[in-house]
């Protein structure tokens, strides 16, 4: 089993680095524990891929260090250190049976046959493939191969974490969900030390117990799904989280509430005690889901209506106020409003952000 | 994404000597190779440098007397550049036509099933395997007949003969080893499908396109019996020259060797255009 | 995950078959009708049906050549295909010497095939060239004039020096083409060099094989130029392969009609051989699924 840590890590692929654009990886500090289900979240680039390659040490990070349960593992080869590595596509020994394909790495490692015959079972079983053991692992379908692929790095009992390159690529969208699910089992069962690269936020989301979501290089922020929904730390990921995202309003504080557009809006006590410090661009950030919409007489920020759209489970609302356009989400016993209404900014749900990071 | 060793390294070996000796033994037997590609060509230029009267007089690691009358004499003669500009226009006009034609075909024979599929992939290459010399009459009077004699076109398009079944085979294997998920997958992303055969599809086989552009170049230079049978004057290769080396005094050995050595020019730039794609390499990247 | 079943499909080779068909049909319809007749000029010409064919396939001189040029095709198939995998895994994949080499690599093919073997003439002369002054020197009596092993070798070593790296330049653009995640995977398994290239590289490589396997038969089958300059034909007839025959028929004694019959005979004994190395080849990938 694995507790990764990173620690002061740092890549730059060009070697003498003279600024921050230069780096892959900027500097990061985290402690992944062991058994954890993580995703890796964040859009092309943004460097989920080569933190990946560092931890499974296809990729020497330029500064920092890799620890796995406290050892530093930087200098120890990607097949020394106990990982296994999904790619996008499925990759496999065509010429071998799924039998075979399965066993290589066991064989590979001098494990005796009748060990690599139960091991090969029981993971084969584990991921329903049980039946196809005998053919010949090319003729397969694609998100059977992927599982070959998976199985391949279970099948080693001395492996402690499992890295996924975005697996589901090139799976038929109505297949992904089922090896979303075999995967959750898997871990569920076996208890390794997951960590799952995507820009898909579904994907994160319903697969990890906590995601960390990069941008640029950086790590933005991790947390539970939760924390990311409803306390962002960074308007980045109030952006990419939810769908769509949160809304932001460029805002000026005054006293006990932020205004925007000569418009008060109340924030909560916690807010405003963090405000103190508080100094850059300022925006506030609220969730479509949060934002209620009252009549053109209520109080709140006036709004005109620009459309409603109806998404089945809920409506999403557009409007526009002054320079400004927002998103509500409406349940379906939600009343719609006319042309003109207002916005309330529940201040339990309303964050203050400076220079796009969470004011607390 | 590589790492920072050549991804075919593998585990850390157990004796030091042993990765030394290892590491050296690709490297001498290319050296070795390359050592063998390069003496007989050594010896080319060196006959181009040299009067016909030392080649076959004596034996010489250098040329004693370094002459370029050979150049002169290749530079100074009219039909001599004019062969060699006609030359690369039909090549080069050959090597475009093929490659058009036959990545669309490529494509289809790589992705589809389709009536005679198989038999229609096999009768391409089988344009390839009858000895030409009956078939100049015929090819003669063929072309004759379509008013295409003496002109560039006619050469270009005889060398389809040729060269397109060969890029259709190559260009085919090449694209069979792209999954055809990333097809569908790049479909599903929005791409219009010439952008996505271009942008994306395109790079992932650089390098059976850059092989295939070279050996379509290659074969068609190389081609001399059609290329003398279907042009008189308008289009007359390099072919010409080739042959034009035996005279009342014996065979102009210097004179044959510099032009072997000027025809290398060409399809030696063409090899370094397309060097990047074929050393490019796959990189599945995020679609 | 098979092809899909589209039709329509035959739209996109049409031009490639128009193309191919254009030169093609014609020249081959009036070879057949060559090989049928007896042909003393243009206005008289007789029907003979197979009498041709018969002719040459009981000419000995003819079969002794087909022997001979099997021969020749196979060794160059044994030499230049492993040789070509071998080169093409030594080379480097990324790095200033890759263009260099490329460009070395591509010179002995660019070469006209009449000037390859006139240079082999000169370089292959025990008195004059340095491979045969080296040779000799080493205490190897060698001498492709007069020697018939001496020539055998020698024709051998100048298509080995010429298309070897055609097998290396598609063996190279083939392994290029494999991606880079192969080779990590094969690491995190802990595949041997040898496993990554006997259950990797190797398979990944079927395709290119064929092609330089079948390029190379067909074109070595068919080879005129290089040997006929460098010896010949000698000394004797052990060098004579079948192309010369067949070019002496044709240009020499201006004899159509049998020259046509020998073409067809030759194209299809190409034809069934290598259609023999497509079906296996293509099988030793599929086995049972």
């Amino acid at each position: 089993m694995a507790k990764i840590e990173l620690r002061n890590l740092a890549h730059s692929y060009g070697g003498n680095p003279s600024g921050p654009e230069d780096y892959a990886l900027r500097r990061m500090d985290h402690v992944w524990e062991d058994g954890g289900a993580y995703a890796l979240l964040g859009p092309s680039g943004c460097g989920k891929t080569t933190l990946l390659n560092i931890i499974s040490g296809l990729v020497q990070p330029s500064e920092g260090q890799v620890l796995f349960d406290g050892q530093e593992v930087n200098a120890l080869p990607t097949e020394r250190r106990n990982v296994a590595q999904v790619f996008q596509f499925p990759v496999l020994y065509d010429t071998m049976s799924v039998y075979d394909n399965l066993a290589f790495p066991l064989r590979n490692r001098r494990v005796p046959e009748d060990r690599v015959r139960e091991r090969v079972e029981e993971i084969a079983t584990m991921l329903d493939l049980g039946d196809v053991l005998k053919r010949r692992a090319v003729n397969l379908g694609a998100d059977a191969k992927q599982k070959i692929s998976v199985g391949r790095g279970l099948v080693r009992s001395d492996v402690a974490a499992v890295l996924f390159d975005e697996p589901l690529t090139v799976i038929d969208p109505h297949l992904k969900w089922r090896l979303r699910r075999k995967l959750k089992e898997i871990h569920e069962r076996l208890k390794l030390t997951l960590v799952y690269v995507t820009h898909d936020q579904t994907e994160a989301l319903t697969f990890a117990d906590r995601i960390v979501v990069m941008s640029e290089g950086e790590v933005v922020q991790l947390g539970t799904p939760q924390e990311l929904f409803e306390r962002p730390a960074h308007t980045f990921v109030g952006y990419f989280i939810g769908s769509p995202g949160m809304n932001f309003l460029d805002c000026e504080l005054d006293g006990d509430a932020a205004v925007v557009d000569g418009h008060r809006i109340p924030l909560s006590d916690e807010v405003l005690t963090a405000s103190r410090e508080a100094e850059g661009r300022l925006e506030i950030g609220v969730r479509p889901e949060f934002l209620e919409l009252t009549g053109e007489s209520g109080d709140g920020l006036p709004v005109e209506v620009q459309f409603v759209e109806d998404r089945g489970t809920h409506r999403l609302v557009k409007a526009r106020a002054a320079n400004n356009e927002l998103f509500v989400k409406l349940r379906d016993d939600q009343p719609v409003p006319g042309d003109r209404a207002r916005l309330r900014f529940p201040p339990e749900w309303t964050l203050l952000y400076a220079d796009s990071r969470l004011v607390r | 994404m590589t790492g920072n060793h050549d991804p075919r390294s593998t585990a850390v070996p157990d004796s030091t000597l042993g990765t030394a000796i290892r590491a050296r033994v690709p490297n001498a037997v290319l050296m070795l190779y390359i050592l063998f590609l390069l003496l007989p060509l050594y010896w080319m230029l060196k006959m181009s440098l040299q009067p016909n009267s030392e080649i076959v007089g004596s034996f010489t690691l250098f040329p004693a007397t370094i002459t370029f009358d050979n150049y002169v004499k290749i530079f100074t003669d009219a039909s001599w550049y004019t062969g060699y500009l006609n030359s690369i226009y039909y090549v080069g006009l050959n090597t475009i036509i093929s490659l058009l034609v036959a990545l669309p075909a490529a494509y289809a024979f790589s992705r589809y099933r389709f009536m005679g599929d198989k038999h229609l992939f096999f009768w391409l290459l089988t344009n390839r395997m009858a000895p030409p010399a009956v078939f100049l009459l015929p090819f003669f009077q063929l072309y004759q007949s379509v008013g295409l004699f003496d002109t560039h076109l006619a050469v270009a398009l005889a060398h389809t003969l040729f060269n397109v079944p060969l890029a259709v085979w190559i260009l085919e294997g090449f694209m069979s080893g792209v999954p055809k998920e990333m097809d569908e997958t790049a479909y599903l992303d929005g791409y219009s499908w010439p952008r996505f055969f271009v942008k994306i599809f395109l790079p992932l086989i650089s390098a059976g396109v850059g092989v295939t552009a070279f050996f379509c170049f290659m074969f068609s230079w190389v081609e001399l019996l059609l290329a003398r049978t279907l042009t008189s004057t308008a289009a007359k290769p390099i072919a010409a020259t080739m042959t034009r080396t035996v005279s009342a005094s014996g065979m102009d050995w210097g004179l044959l060797a510099a032009a072997g050595v000027l025809t290398l020019i060409p399809g030696a730039l063409v090899i370094w255009f397309v060097r990047n794609h074929i050393a490019k390499g796959f990189a599945l990247g995020r679609v | 995950m098979g092809k899909t079943y589209y039709p329509k499909a035959w739209l996109m080779v049409l031009p490639v078959v128009a193309i191919v068909s254009f030169s093609a049909i014609v020249p081959l319809m009036t070879v057949i009708n060559y090989s049928v007749q007896d042909i003393f000029g243009p206005e008289s010409r007789y029907f003979v049906g197979m009498e041709w064919f018969r002719e040459i396939l009981s000419d000995p001189d003819i079969l002794g050549a087909f022997r001979r040029q099997f021969l020749f095709s196979f060794a160059v198939l044994a030499i230049e295909i492993p040789l070509g995998i071998a080169i093409a895994l030594c080379m480097p994949r990324k790095g200033p010497w890759v263009s260099v080499l490329l460009i070395l690599l591509a010179l002995p093919l660019l070469v006209p095939w009449n000037v390859v073997g006139t240079i082999w003439q000169i370089f292959a002369r025990p008195d004059i060239g340095l491979a045969g002054i080296t040779i000799n020197g080493l205490g190897i009596d060698y001498n492709y004039t007069g020697d018939s092993i001496d020539a055998w070798v020698t024709v051998l070593a100048m298509d080995v020096w010429h298309w070897t790296s055609l097998a290396v330049l598609l063996c190279y653009a083939g392994l290029q083409a494999i991606p880079d995640a192969y080779y990590q995977a094969a690491r995190i398994d802990g595949a041997s060099r040898w496993a990554i290239f006997r259950y990797i590289e190797l398979p990944k490589m079927r395709g290119v094989l064929m092609i330089a396997i079948l390029l190379r038969f067909m074109d070595s089958f068919k080879i005129f130029a290089e040997p006929f300059v460098l010896t010949g034909g000698g000394p004797g007839t052990s060098t004579t392969f079948l192309s010369q025959y067949l070019t002496t028929m044709a240009v020499g004694q201006f004899d159509l009609g049998p020259a046509a019959a020998f073409s067809l005979i030759y194209f299809l004994v190409i034809l069934l051989v290598s259609y023999v190395f497509y079906q296996v080849i293509n099988n030793l990938g599929k086995g049972v699924g």
